[in-house]
């Protein structure tokens, strides 16, 4: 294994130099990046070098499927509401919120809330009654009454349908942006994040992974802490300076102060705001997080502490995003400018900053504190990307092995080893094909890909999840055929939205069959009333012996007894 | 006949109390959440203008200060229910839990 783990690394630090005489070779054509790249590029590798020594650290202590699956639930409720954080505050929040509070102020604090507030509902719904139910995956919380195998299938077809609609918006992202702040092929920067994320999964599994995800939530709550310090410092941490400041230089002006043009149609921001709200609780990635903890209780404790964290970065994102209007955008160094005959230089404030407008975050780093924090955050923002991808690649390895071959294929009849190594096999399979995808959809716009992973999650895994722990009368029948309408729904009416139909499939606009921006308002409703419906006209043997086993189930969900604990280790 | 391990729990009057509590603090606090959050969009959506009234004869508007209180209003709520969950709620369940190997 440790062998295995170093010819990985060695393998990944040859990618590495690869790499650098690429960015070298596109330095001596573009000086300017110079001064910028190498401190990204070097702290990157010391990030990488310490998460592949933490990888075979934890290799060689993953010996048993609850090791691999779940770091066999050693994980503290304060390690494990950082890891959340981490698994959870992706590439897009961090750059892309405070990229819209750039461009358009007071929207991205709008945005960002609805990122926020599906948290306290898992924890008053979901997260201790999942604990106390489920061993590593949703599904085996969804099938504990119900038929093993139909269920199992259903959940894990929901679970590899969020990560890929997940992965593709990572791994496109992740290749758009190492390509700005490293100058490094889109190819390169996919197959690295692809090779790092397999490492990570397939030879730590969920002990490497969490570790992943607590350095990466310190990383970047520290950098942006210091960011935002800085911004607050230079306005005498006068909030009010910073907004008068901003508006005077922002060419919307005071607009930049009140909500804009983000929610123009209800029904459209209902739809988004309940996917997001509900969607969050459906993440099977993240609701694998709540069986690396002991118990009930610190998986409670993991959900305040992580929407503690993601609260406060939300925060930050604002200020970091008002720091860069102030700081940025009377800096002609951070714009493509035009120099006109007169010798004026001219820019559009808004449009025209280097790199677009994911950027603002990046500039502002340099801005405040120089070339070496900038290399700081790019890494962080890699380090972001590799801790995202890293728990979604093990929440789909794990559908696989322990879901779809041991329940669905082998039908029980297999062993723990064979399951574990069905899973580091398939964490190899998800990565290549994660890479692919990643070229595949390069030159397509996959905004639209994290709505639908959000709408897919909250009309399929989390209708399924909440009737099965809290209706008694919920069959195999009636979750099955729910979850499928939730989990088609979704996606069909995603795909004949506006977002995809008219600006991504190319297609005159007005066409679009389906009116609003995401389906979860409509996508939700069809998943609880096909649960309901289906549930209550089963009349088979099978559902009385269902319904009969709900007593059970609810003594074991609301006490933890009979509850798998920690392993020692 | 005798009774299940199951039987005994849910007939447990500390069993009964534990859940009734706990729910119904738990849909409260969903119900909380949900209005919060619903009730910002709808105002967002409905009364831009009341969002962008100036605090005084600042630039900062009311819009913020509710915007963050929506944010710190979701850690609230989480830590509210810990609280009580960690004491009350983790009390009756271990009297439950001994009352079942009796």
């Amino acid at each position: 294994m440790n062998r295995l783990v170093l010819a990985a690394s060695t393998a990944i630090a040859a990618m590495g130099i690869s790499v650098v005489t690429t960015v070298a070779a596109t330095i001596e054509g573009d000086v300017a990046k110079q001064a910028t790249n190498w401190p990204a590029i070097g702290m990157f590798f010391v990030f990488v070098l310490l998460t592949l020594g933490i990888t075979k650290w934890a290799a060689a202590q993953t010996k048993s499927a609850a090791q691999f699956y779940s770091a066999g639930g050693g994980i503290t409720g304060f390690q494990n509401g950082l890891a959340i954080a981490g698994d959870y505050m992706s590439a897009a929040s961090f750059l892309g919120i405070s990229g819209l509070v750039f461009t358009s102020g007071y929207d991205g604090l709008i945005f960002s809330v609805g990122w926020l507030v599906g948290w306290p509902i898992i924890l008053f719904l979901i997260a201790e009654r999942l604990r106390n139910l489920g061993k590593y995956t949703f599904a085996d919380v969804a099938s504990f009454r119900l038929e093993q195998a139909p269920i199992r299938k259903l959940s894990a077809i929901g679970t590899l349908a969020v990560v890929a609609f997940y992965l593709i918006a990572q791994m496109v992202g992740a290749g758009k942006l190492i390509q700005l702040l490293f100058g490094m092929d889109y190819g390169y920067a996919v197959i690295i994040v692809g090779a790092l994320m397999i490492v990570y999964v397939a030879f730590g599994g969920m002990v490497a992974t969490t570790w992943v995800q607590i350095i990466k939530a310190v990383m970047l709550l520290g950098g942006a802490t210091v960011m935002a310090l800085m911004v607050l410092f230079h306005f005498g941490f006068n909030p009010e300076a910073l907004f008068r400041t901003a508006t005077e230089i922002h060419p919307k002006g005071g607009a930049i102060m009140s909500p804009g043009g983000l929610v123009t149609d209800p029904v459209s921001a209902i739809s988004l705001g309940l996917a997001l709200m509900f969607g969050t609780a459906g993440l099977p990635h993240i609701l694998m997080r709540f069986f690396t903890v002991s118990d009930a209780k610190a998986a409670r404790k993991s959900v305040f502490y992580a929407t503690g964290f993601i609260g406060y970065f939300y925060i930050l994102t604002f200020i970091i995003g008002f720091g860069a209007i102030t700081f940025l955008m009377n800096d002609p160094a951070f714009y493509k400018t035009i120099v006109s005959a007169e010798g004026v230089t001219n820019y559009d404030k808004i449009k025209d900053i280097l790199g677009g407008t994911n950027m603002p975050a990046i500039h502002l780093a340099k801005a405040v504190l120089g070339s070496y924090f900038l290399g700081f955050i790019s890494a962080v923002a890699f380090a972001t990307i590799l801790a995202v991808v890293a728990g979604l690649t093990l929440a789909g390895a794990t559908a696989i092995s322990h879901d779809l071959y041991a329940s669905v294929i082998a039908k029980g009849h297999t062993d723990e080893a064979k399951e574990v190594r069905i899973s580091k096999i398939s964490a190899v399979i998800i990565g290549i094909v994660a890479i692919a995808l990643g070229y595949v959809f390069e030159t397509i716009n996959v905004a639209f890909m994290v709505g639908l992973a959000f709408a897919v999650a909250a009309s399929c895994n989390f209708p399924i999840l909440l009737t099965t722990t809290f209706w008694k009368g919920t069959t195999s029948r009636g979750a099955q055929i729910g979850g499928y309408l939730g989990l088609a729904s979704s996606v069909l009416l995603t795909i004949v939205s506006p977002g995809v139909w008219e600006a991504t499939l190319g297609f005159e606009k007005g066409t679009a069959l389906f009116p609003y921006s995401n389906p979860a308002l409509f996508s939700m409703t069809i998943a609880f009333l096909g649960i309901w419906l289906g549930s209550v006209t089963d009349k088979s043997k099978t559902a009385t012996r269902e319904k009969a086993g709900y007593d059970a189930q609810y003594v074991r969900s609301e006490t933890g007894i009979g509850a798998a604990g920690a392993v020692s280790h | 006949m005798a009774q299940s391990p199951t039987e005994r729990i849910s007939q447990n009057p500390h069993f009964r109390e534990l859940v009734s509590k706990r729910s119904r603090f738990a849909w409260t606090l969903t119900l909380c959440m949900l209005a919060v959050y619903f009730g910002f969009i709808l105002l967002v959506a409905f009364g831009k203008g009341f969002l962008g009234t100036p605090i005084g004869s600042g630039v900062t508007t009311i819009g913020i200060p509710i915007g963050i209180a929506v944010i710190v209003s979701a850690f609230l709520l989480t830590g509210i229910y810990v609280r009580r969950a960690n004491t009350e709620f983790d009390a009756l369940t271990e009297k439950i839990k001994k009352e079942a190997v009796k």
